[in-house]
């Protein structure tokens, strides 16, 4: 019995003998030493064991198909974990790291000597050059060239040089006006006092020159010279504002005319106004230019169509948007 | 130097306070007329509608066309009541937003002082100047919130802003939609009340309507799924929540673990 | 253990003796200095998040016909792009967790660059010899202004489709060659080619971060290697000693545990507090308009720039020289930017000295920076709250058309009046303090002639 103790005391001896940590040699130390803290130790590892929960949690709501409000557990449970372990990390910084003050130069401002090797290399490997100002320009020259070369396919990126395409617009004369589901506007049926957007019958509505706002005004309110594109008082323009290109998507129509604003075209971003009964020119707000209107006239069956293109062009305003007129 | 600064100030002092006296809501109270116990619903409405209404509304509903001082100062002008039916008075009654003090004023959702029987009363009164619309009886249970949703988006979304919470248009304010009932939605659209466009059944049918309002409702209880909504109204406070909840959080943070100045 | 790793690296990279020395290097102490990096953590959960989601973003604008669970948008018409940002929200798990994380750190990040910038400015930090360091900062805060207002418009949704309508206005609107320039972003006129939303897509996950990752590593190493400035504290502080804790072990758990603060608020937020929700504003058409749109607030100064300028297309003839836009949009962010970015060559001209600076000024050492500082800002301020006079009316009645002219007023009052008050209470403080400490040292010398 005691044979086998002793055999297994040696071989614990040997194999705790082979693990014993080395002796450190006996050096000053860098970091200075502190106080330990066994309590802020017990709060940390509370907090350790914290954010472990929460990070279980997060697998486990992710899991969790049938949990309502997902989003929020998952937030909260991954958001509380980063904030326990951020907790943690200011119990190791208050707590158990020593506060250390230290100091230390603030590096060299410059270094000359290095600068004048530098420069004194640059200049002495150029020593087989003849004529350095003719050949820097030259070389200056070649590489500026190419790399404007090399610039030049950004151009293909959009019409750079060819800004036509901002005149036109898919209406035209004859043109029938369709609302969102493609049914076109009965004259008799446009109402005062409201207001329809409406698109060309049969072009892309995504265009800034396809979408109208249509409005009926008495027929005495409107001034010339465009009481003739407003057969029986109706008047439409285009939808695109002329200041920053939002959806003019407010109308403004008094319901007793002599305390309230008089009928306006709105446009939600920077709340340009526009005077449908006066050629929409701009009554409020920043816009610079008269919002586009569209002459139209009434079929025989009754039915709204362009009698032309706009009277301007449409969207906002660039250097040439007033030096052509809009076209299909 | 000194002078100038005292004045900007006492300047920057008084503009919002003028600016808020000249647009608070005004105060109003109701009269009850002699005739208010025992009458018919007609008799009623009459009695109130001359005591309440007619200074700005005209004895008979036929309007007051130019600013008209009466009795006690109160100065009275309004457009005609003769064809607005009983969709129209029950829509005014029961929001609030008549009586009006002030003619010039636009009208906002107030307390309702009138009673239900008085409110029936009037509505009774009003149907009868002419020949308008009923109080309508809308089924937004039979609409689609998607078609509501498309059809909100062309034609109301641009004041009243996409998720109902309102918003401005150049001269007014635009109410949210929190508090409209299905029947005040269906009159406010027929009615088109201040500044609002009116749409009749031509343009928004029967069936649009329920759509529309079914589309309001969802609205006020929409999918908030990403948490607290805080106001649907996108980057405002949005921007609001960065820099006081979330940059407040944090300098706090920075605060703790940093070393504060010591001077 | 810890020897074997280091043995490691050493012998295969040579650098155990950087190591040692960045262990040690000393971080001067004060709050503020932490904000630059609430900013670089926003970034690193940026990147993470935002390679997360370009797992399921379809970057393609062509339409089709929503039918998926948001019962409210069942047959409507919406870009690809667009439905996929609803399959993230609703249909991917933790993807709406992450999408709220990734736009809430967008707007902490440019909060905490600002605030950053604020602290540098006022303190005077970028001296000789942090110029540099100051102008590759300043670059990533405009390169972090594009990249969000590219991120959030990536959504294509009502809000965000009217803001790049704006953008592509503000474009238009430079003075000759803006038609030029937008048309060639944008593919042709608004809303574009079918190419403009693969080519936002990739400036947006590719171009913008490497450009911010690169400005951001030249900008840590050059923090680095001139060493961060500090306050003076007390004698040890010089222009020539550096005073402060190491990085390790006293300043890494600050750091980690800060960045893991920043992670935590902003997964919070993520969970919590909804941002963004496109399903509610819908889809965007070039016809359709809310009310009420706003652009993310790093750009709120521009839309109350864009809403003062009054009505007015510069012509010359028939010459539109200068559009409306160009002023709000265009020329008063050149101004603010201009004037920050250039500011320490101005101050070096203007003061003369050009000496190295290492120890930093409190505000009030340097009144005329300071007041000067405050008055831009305070330009900036009011533009931005300018921005939001519609809502005020909306809440407190005041009218929008009044607030209006007011701003127009204050906001070239405002700053000459903030800039005066400003410089009186530096100059103020400065000479309470030379009081104080002439009253002290009476003090002290009466004690002594007491004795």
């Amino acid at each position: 019995m005691t044979k086998l103790k002793d055999w297994l005391v040696a071989g614990g001896v040997l194999l705790v003998g082979r693990r014993r940590r080395e002796r450190r040699p006996e050096r000053q130390r860098i970091v200075a030493a502190g106080a330990p803290n066994r309590r802020a130790e017990n709060v940390l590892l509370l907090l350790f064991f914290g954010v472990t929960l929460a990070a279980a949690a997060f697998i486990a709501v992710y899991a969790l198909d049938r949990l309502s409000n997902q989003t929020q557990w998952l937030g909260l449970a991954l958001g509380g974990s980063f904030c326990l372990l951020a907790a943690a990390c200011f119990v190791i910084a208050k707590h158990l790291v020593v506060s250390e003050e230290l100091a230390e130069p603030y590096p060299e401002r410059e270094s000359p000597a290095a600068q004048g090797e530098v420069e004194q290399i640059v200049h002495e490997s150029g020593s087989r050059f003849t004529r350095k100002r003719l050949v820097t320009l030259a070389g200056s020259g070649a590489l500026g060239a190419l790399g404007l070369a090399a610039l030049v396919p950004a151009a293909s990126l959009g019409p750079v040089l060819d800004t036509d395409s901002l005149y036109t617009t898919p209406w035209r004369k004859g043109r029938r006006l369709v609302d969102e589901a493609g049914k076109p506007f009965v004259a008799g049926d446009v109402r005062e006092q409201t207001f329809y957007t409406a698109y060309p019958e049969g072009g892309d509505r995504e265009l800034i020159g396809a979408p109208l706002v249509v409005v009926r005004l008495p027929l005495e309110e409107i001034t010339e010279p465009r009481r003739s594109w407003a057969p029986h008082g109706i008047v439409a323009y285009s939808k695109i504002c002329t200041h920053a290109g939002c959806a003019i998507a407010l109308y403004r129509t008094p319901t007793f005319a002599p305390t309230q604003p008089r009928p306006a075209l709105v446009c939600p971003c920077h709340y340009s106004t526009f005077d449908p009964a006066d050629a929409g020119k701009v009554i409020f707000g920043p816009a610079g230019r008269a919002l586009p209107q569209l002459p139209l006239l009434v079929d025989r069956e009754g039915e709204l169509r362009a009698a032309g293109n706009f009277s301007g062009p449409v969207g906002p305003s660039w250097w040439g948007v007033r030096m052509g007129k809009a076209r299909s | 130097m000194k002078a100038v600064f005292a004045g900007l100030l006492v300047l920057a002092l008084l503009v919002p306070v003028a600016a808020r006296a000249g647009s608070s809501p005004p105060h109003v109270g109701i009269v009850t007329g002699a005739g208010a116990h025992g009458n018919g619903l007609e008799e009623l409405g009459a009695s109130l509608f001359a005591a309440n209404c007619s200074s700005c509304h005209g004895a008979l509903g036929q309007g007051v066309a130019k600013p008209t001082r009466g009795a006690g100062g109160v100065v009275g002008q309004g457009p005609p009541l003769r064809n607005v039916g009983a969709l129209a008075a029950d829509f005014y009654l029961r929001t609030g937003y008549m009586p009006l003090k002030d003619p010039r004023v636009q009208p906002s959702r107030s307390r309702v002082l009138f009673t239900d029987r008085q409110i029936r009363a009037l509505v009774a009164y009003v149907a009868s100047l002419g020949h308008g619309p009923a109080i309508p009886q809308p089924q937004p249970q039979l609409g689609s919130i998607a078609a509501g949703q498309k059809l909100f988006t062309q034609s109301c979304a641009g004041c009243h802003q996409i998720a109902t919470e309102g918003g401005y248009v150049t001269g007014a304010r635009v109410p949210p939609l929190e508090d409209a009932s299905a029947r005040q939605i269906a009159q406010a659209v027929r009615i088109g009340p201040y500044v609002m466009p009116k749409f009749s059944s031509t343009q928004i049918s029967a069936t649009q309507l329920n759509d529309l309002i079914a589309y309001v409702q969802y609205a006020k209880h929409p999918d908030d799924r990403g948490g607290w909504s805080i106001g649907r109204l996108g980057p405002w406070p949005e921007g609001l929540v960065t820099w006081l909840i979330a940059i407040g959080a944090l300098v706090c943070v920075c605060l703790l673990f940093g070393k504060r100045l010591r001077s | 253990m810890i020897r074997a790793a280091v043995r490691f690296i050493d012998q295969r990279s040579g650098t155990a003796p950087f190591i040692k020395k960045t262990l040690r290097y000393i971080f001067p102490d004060h709050w503020s200095f932490l904000l630059g990096e609430v900013a670089l953590y926003c970034f690193m959960l940026l990147v993470a998040t935002g390679v997360y989601l370009t797992f399921f973003f379809d970057d393609s604008v062509s339409q089709t016909t929503y039918h998926g669970p948001y019962k409210p948008l069942d047959g409507a018409t919406m870009s690809h792009a667009y439905q996929s940002v609803l399959h993230i929200s609703f249909s991917t798990k933790a993807g709406l967790l992450m999408r709220q994380t990734h736009h809430w750190a967008a707007n902490v990040f440019v909060a905490a660059i600002a605030l950053h910038l604020l602290r540098v400015f006022f303190t005077g930090a970028f001296r000789k010899p942090r110029d540099l360091t100051y102008l590759i900062g300043i670059g990533m805060l405009t390169l972090a202004l594009l990249e969000g207002y590219l991120g959030y418009s990536l959504a294509d949704d009502l809000l965000s489709g009217m803001g790049l309508a704006i953008g592509y206005s503000v474009a238009m609107s430079i003075p000759f060659v803006g038609a030029n320039f937008a048309t060639l972003i944008w593919g042709g006129p608004f809303p574009g080619s079918s190419s403009f939303w693969p080519r936002m897509f990739i400036a947006h996950v590719l171009i913008f971060p490497i450009l911010i990752a690169l400005l951001l590593t030249i900008h840590l190493v050059l923090v680095a290697s001139r060493h961060h400035t500090q306050f003076k504290a007390s004698k040890r502080e010089t222009e020539r000693q550096v005073v402060g804790v190491p990085a390790f072990p006293g300043q890494a758990p600050r750091s980690l545990g800060l960045m893991f603060a920043v992670f935590g608020v902003l997964f919070l937020l993520g969970g919590l507090v909804q941002i963004n929700p496109i399903w509610l504003w819908g889809p965007y058409h070039v016809g359709d308009a809310t009310n009420g749109a706003q652009p993310d607030w790093y750009l709120g100064w521009l839309i109350g720039a864009l809403r003062l300028v009054p009505s007015w297309d510069f012509t010359v003839g028939s010459y539109t020289v200068v559009p409306n836009p160009f002023w709000g949009g265009v020329l008063f962010p050149t101004i603010v930017f201009g004037i920050v970015a250039l500011w320490p060559f101005l101050e070096r001209r203007v003061t003369g000295d050009v000496a190295f600076h290492n120890l930093l000024d409190r505000p009030r050492d340097n009144p005329w920076r300071t007041a000067l500082g405050m008055a831009l800002l305070t330009w900036v301020f009011l533009t931005f709250m300018a921005g939001s006079a519609d809502r005020v009316d909306v809440l407190f009645g005041i009218p929008y058309s009044r607030q209006i002219w007011i701003y127009r007023v204050i906001v070239w009052v405002g700053p000459l009046v903030v800039g005066a008050i400003a410089k009186r209470v530096c100059e103020e403080l400065l000479r309470g303090e030379q009081a104080h400490a002439v009253r002290r040292a009476a003090i002290a010398e009466a004690r002594l002639i007491e004795r």
